[in-house]
């Protein structure tokens, strides 16, 4: 386990070294942001609906059952834009997009093709590395965000047409107005970057370490995705009591 | 790569290379010279350790103990790798299958920005064409076969203008024609850039047909090195039966061996 941490960290350190060369990679970028994007949006959109939806429908019946059905846009708002929406994003992202990240540099491994980059003298970490974390780290944020709006919008349309809730869009809006605050998406949007670097690095590293044929593959790729959710919710906890110390 | 000091072939010194893979020790203390524009073919039956013994070459590979010179220059202290041009052709041909024929042969001088987009197009159409593949540009790795990918590969290593190249199995898994077009390029490839090449194979007629010298790899060990006609005159046992023993099959359908 620590090697293997040591060696996710000297990957993360090599590919800050190379960052300046993100200008040079920029095609490659793009066709990842176009597959993480392609692959993702839709999904991230249907998703964070019905978190949202499912969101209001178990907190609204108990609020407007105690006279509260105003707080219930601040309460779905919030829980959306500071927890559900980056996590499961993370996690959805680790399963789709770091899996693929991990199948296609771990089938390179396996086939020789990054030993025919390195007799090239062609860096594997500027040339797969940096355009997959640069791109995870732009695409899974702004995916976010969009989850983050589309999940207000589920849990608003839940709230108002729910028998047992019947929260009007505008209450639900004007609470979810006085309650979340720009401060609120950034402490949402800075554990989503965090959490794209975590699954970049991992779905690489366990790509590179790839032996054998593929099984080998399909091994790495299960740890990948596993790695990826366990540190991601463990990162959360200590992200979160980090980010609520500077709130304060 | 690019700082090369010129064009001229190198030599190669292996001195007494040692390498353990699960402490099994693969390699035995391996001693051998290439010299400068030689066609040094190194044979040895599966599992002898030659594909190892290249990857030490070309710095895949750390061994355990001993060192490899290229022109006098130790590969484990110094930026040999940068300072002259080697290239690798590998056994399963290793194209990138996420880019085209074209990309792969021009990934060298675009990924180092040795040329312009326009100039490496006129390379890689020049370099298809003397491995036979003119048009091809645009095509997948997928779409080409096993001999055609090999050529793909070479190509490749062409455009480097390698002052060593290595081959990795160039004839495996190809077809007895194409396998003579590879035996050919390989010669053609050295009459052209005049590079030193050290091939790794386990086909005799390959050997014989293109060699300089020949060394024998037996169990991580070095058996034999001289010219393919004192290959021939050999009297080891080992060394007698890899390259004269042939298969029969008997009225009783029982395969046996004739040396």
């Amino acid at each position: 386990m620590f090697q293997n941490i040591g060696e996710i960290l000297i990957m993360f350190w090599s590919t800050l070294k190379d960052l300046p060369e993100v200008w040079n990679q920029r095609r490659k970028i793009f066709d990842q942001l176009y597959e993480i994007g392609n692959a993702s949006l839709l999904m991230a959109c249907i998703l964070s609906a019905f978190i949202g939806g499912v969101v209001s429908l178990q907190t609204g019946p108990v609020l407007v059952e105690r006279g509260l059905g105003g707080l219930l846009g601040g309460v779905v708002g919030i829980s959306i834009c500071k927890e559900l929406a980056p996590v499961m994003m993370s996690v959805l992202i680790a399963g789709r997009v770091g899996s693929a990240m991990t199948a296609e540099i771990g089938s390179m491994q396996v086939y020789q093709e990054i030993d025919a980059l390195k007799t090239m003298n062609i860096s594997p970490i500027r040339f797969l590395v940096l355009p997959r974390l640069v791109a995870i780290s732009i695409a899974l944020p702004t995916l976010v965000l969009f989850s983050i709006l589309v999940g207000w919008f589920g849990g608003a349309i839940v709230a108002s047409y729910n028998h047992d809730i019947e929260v009007s869009m505008k209450t639900f809006f004007n609470s979810l107005k006085n309650v979340v605050e720009l401060q609120d998406v950034a402490h949402g949007i800075i554990k989503t970057f965090v959490f794209a670097v975590v699954i970049g690095l991992i779905a690489c590293h366990q790509g590179f370490t790839t032996i054998g044929g593929p099984r080998g593959i399909g091994r790495s790729v299960t740890k990948s995705v596993v790695n990826s959710i366990v540190i991601i919710l463990i990162l959360d906890y200590f992200l979160t009591r980090l980010l609520l110390y500077f709130e304060k | 790569m690019n700082n090369s000091e010129n064009n001229k072939a190198v030599d190669v010194k292996v001195i007494n290379l040692r390498k353990k893979f699960d402490n099994q020790e693969v390699l035995k203390g391996i001693s051998f010279e290439v010299n400068p524009g030689e066609i040094f073919v190194i044979i040895g039956p599966s599992g002898s350790g030659k594909s190892v013994l290249l990857k030490h070459i070309i710095g895949l590979e750390k061994p355990d103990e001993g060192d490899i010179l290229i022109n006098g220059e130790s590969i484990l202290k110094s930026n040999v790798f940068e300072k002259y041009r080697i290239a690798m052709v590998f056994q399963s041909s290793a194209l990138l299958n996420s880019l085209t024929v074209g990309e792969n042969v021009g990934l060298y001088l675009s990924e180092h920005r040795l040329k312009s987009p326009e100039e490496i197009k006129r390379i890689v159409a020049e370099k298809l064409e003397i491995v036979g593949l003119k048009g091809t540009e645009d095509k997948m790795p997928s779409e080409l076969s096993g001999g055609m990918k090999k050529r793909v590969a070479i190509a490749r290593a062409l455009v480097i203008e390698p002052q060593l190249i290595l081959y990795d199995e160039p004839t495996s898994e190809l077809d007895p024609l194409i396998a003579v077009t590879i035996a050919e390029e390989i010669l053609n490839l050295r009459r052209r850039i005049g590079a030193t090449s050290i091939v790794v194979t386990h086909d005799r007629d390959l050997a014989f047909a293109i060699a300089d010298r020949i060394a024998m790899l037996y169990e991580g060990k070095i058996i034999f090195d001289g010219t393919p006609d004192k290959l021939r005159e050999c009297e080891n046992p080992i060394v007698k039966r890899f390259i004269s023993v042939e298969l029969n099959i008997n009225n009783n359908n029982k395969v046996s061996e004739r040396i």
